[in-house]
């Protein structure tokens, strides 16, 4: 069986599990269009800007699907090595990328679903302008700039049992949110903090999506250090994967 | 005959508990091999190694001439969940498919469902089902893609007498189809109802690797029960291996019986019968230890 067909069936039977408990969706779904609500709708400079309402959706965007990155990944992962079902499906002849790529495409499915909420209170509550085209290419942006954060919930997730993760995932995501300038724009950072903060995939996602949408400059420090999270973060799932022999108990 | 799959010198440790101990198993084709042992003697871990779920600490295991935990060498290996850990919210059908996906050459689900008896829970959730449609769930599972190699780790727990039995008369079926058959166990009937081959682990380590005559051969055992006010003379006498209450296990009933008459100890309710797989088995862990 290849790689390709194999991780569809991961990531179709992992979709029907998630989708049986439907309220379990929701949290991922609506919780980034409740910031959005409450954080940047009521901020009439931001909101009233179209520049910045646009920017501040797109923070939001890549804020959401980072934190329902590492929380699913992260924690939908350590969950899973501590049930048996796990450790079955290891016995079968799958190889780790195909599990990898499917926990990618059914999580990262849902994540980019969660954006549609985003998109609309932004269109409908704030004067952020964009074409339709400039959505779809923005989605797919998102998709592919939030990688390093599945593969960072992912290692997370392979490293440390459920308990320690739930901790070290909540660290890890308000650092990056807020050093990767998506709670609060980088253009109010001190020069060292904002030098600092291009070395973090959140800011350089952030970035990035926004060259995608409203075009102007990209450093090649936002993409080079992108696919280097991307490679870097990969190598150390693969490498996790094949380490994990469930949960270890001393 | 060749090996399908061996253990060569493996130990397997967990911090400082020596789980599997110097351990050498060659799984020859087309044989039924029972792995009999207490709780915690280490047959769990040899079957995760031959998964590829485990790594040995030292020494070689290898499957179909690779590395288990290489995806390809597990193409023609099955095998099932020790605890039912099948995933609650999909149905019966679908996680026959779900396993099934992963083998070129698979069964078709509602047939194989039929043969191991959920057969009428294919549309149902698993979670809806018992722990014995579960357990026989779970076993169908590693034969979903026609495997060369199969194991099943405690295939019956949970299982009553009636289930139990005509699980094992599916296993019979399908090793004369040609599978090679490991099958752990710590209820010495089923390895005794199963296994051609017995290897007999305690304390991490092989005690005995043997035919299943052989095992009961070897260790011989007769079982006197009498009642007597004087049990620790009977204990006593010469040829006595060990005593259990009213049991007492001996080499040669025969000798034993004329030391016992001729020492005048008075008793009653005399039964004299061989020693079952399970007497067996004690007695081989207990020389382990």
């Amino acid at each position: 069986m290849s790689v390709a067909s194999l991780t569809l069936v991961h990531a179709k039977y992992s979709l029907i599990e998630t989708m049986r408990i439907p309220i379990a969706v929701i949290g991922t779904v609506v919780f980034p269009a409740l910031a959005l609500l409450f954080f940047v709708v009521p901020q009439q400079a931001v909101a009233g800007n179209p520049e910045y309402a646009t920017q501040a959706i797109i923070s939001m965007s890549v804020f959401s699907v980072m934190i329902g990155s590492l929380f699913s990944f992260g924690l939908g992962i350590a969950e899973n090595r501590e049930k048996p079902w796990e450790p079955y499906l290891r016995s079968l002849p799958a190889p780790g990328i195909a599990r990898v790529l499917a926990h990618i495409l059914s999580t990262g499915l849902l994540a980019i679903v969660a954006l549609i909420p985003i998109i609309l209170v932004g269109g409908l509550l704030t004067s952020a302008r964009v074409t339709p085209l400039q959505i779809v290419i923005g989605l797919v942006a998102v998709a592919v700039a939030c990688l390093p954060f599945m593969l960072l919930g992912m290692v997370i997730g392979y490293a440390l049992p459920m308990k320690a993760a739930i901790a070290v995932i909540q660290v890890t995501f308000f650092a990056l949110a807020f050093g990767g300038g998506l709670f609060l724009p980088p253009q109010l950072f001190p020069s060292w903090l904002d030098t600092l903060s291009q070395f973090l995939p959140s800011r350089q996602a952030r970035d990035f999506v926004i060259w995608a949408v409203q075009g102007g400059e990209l450093t090649p420090l936002t993409w080079l250090g992108l696919i280097g999270w991307t490679v870097v973060l990969l190598a150390l799932v693969l490498v996790l994967f094949r380490r994990d022999e469930g949960r270890r108990f001393r | 005959m060749t090996a399908l799959a061996t253990l060569d010198h493996v130990t397997r440790t967990f911090g400082s508990v020596t789980a599997v101990d110097d351990v050498t198993i060659e799984i020859r084709e087309g044989e039924m091999l029972g792995l009999l042992g207490p709780n915690g003697a280490g047959k769990t871990t040899v079957i995760s190694m031959l998964q590829g779920r485990r790594r040995p600490t030292s020494g070689t295991v290898q499957i179909f001439g690779g590395n288990p935990a290489d995806a390809a060498s597990r193409r023609r290996l099955g095998s099932t969940p020790q605890e039912t850990a099948l995933p609650d919210s999909l149905r019966v059908g679908e996680v026959i498919d779900f396993v099934g996906a992963h083998f070129s050459d698979r069964r078709v689900t509602a047939e194989l469902a039929e043969e191991f008896g959920v057969g009428e829970f294919l549309k149902r959730q698993v979670g809806s089902l018992s722990g014995g449609q579960k357990r026989r769930l779970s076993v169908a599972l590693a034969f979903v893609g026609n495997p060369k190699l199969v194991l099943l780790d405690e295939p019956t727990t949970g299982l009553d007498v009636d289930a139990r039995h005509s699980l094992w008369a599916v296993l019979r079926a399908q090793h004369e189809r040609g599978a090679t058959v490991v099958v752990t166990s710590h209820y010495l009937e089923e390895i005794e109802a199963l296994a051609e081959r017995v290897v007999v682990m305690a304390g991490g380590r092989v005690v005995a690797d043997d035919s299943l005559a052989g095992i009961l051969g070897r260790v011989g055992l007769r079982l006197v029960r009498l009642e007597t006010d004087q049990p620790d003379r009977v204990a006593a006498l010469e040829g006595v291996s060990h005593r259990d209450g009213s049991d007492y296990f001996v080499r040669d009933s025969d000798a034993f019986l004329a030391a016992l008459v001729t020492s005048g100890i008075t008793f009653r309710d005399l039964t004299v019968r061989g020693a079952t797989l399970e007497e067996a088995f004690l007695s081989l862990t207990e020389g382990a230890r």
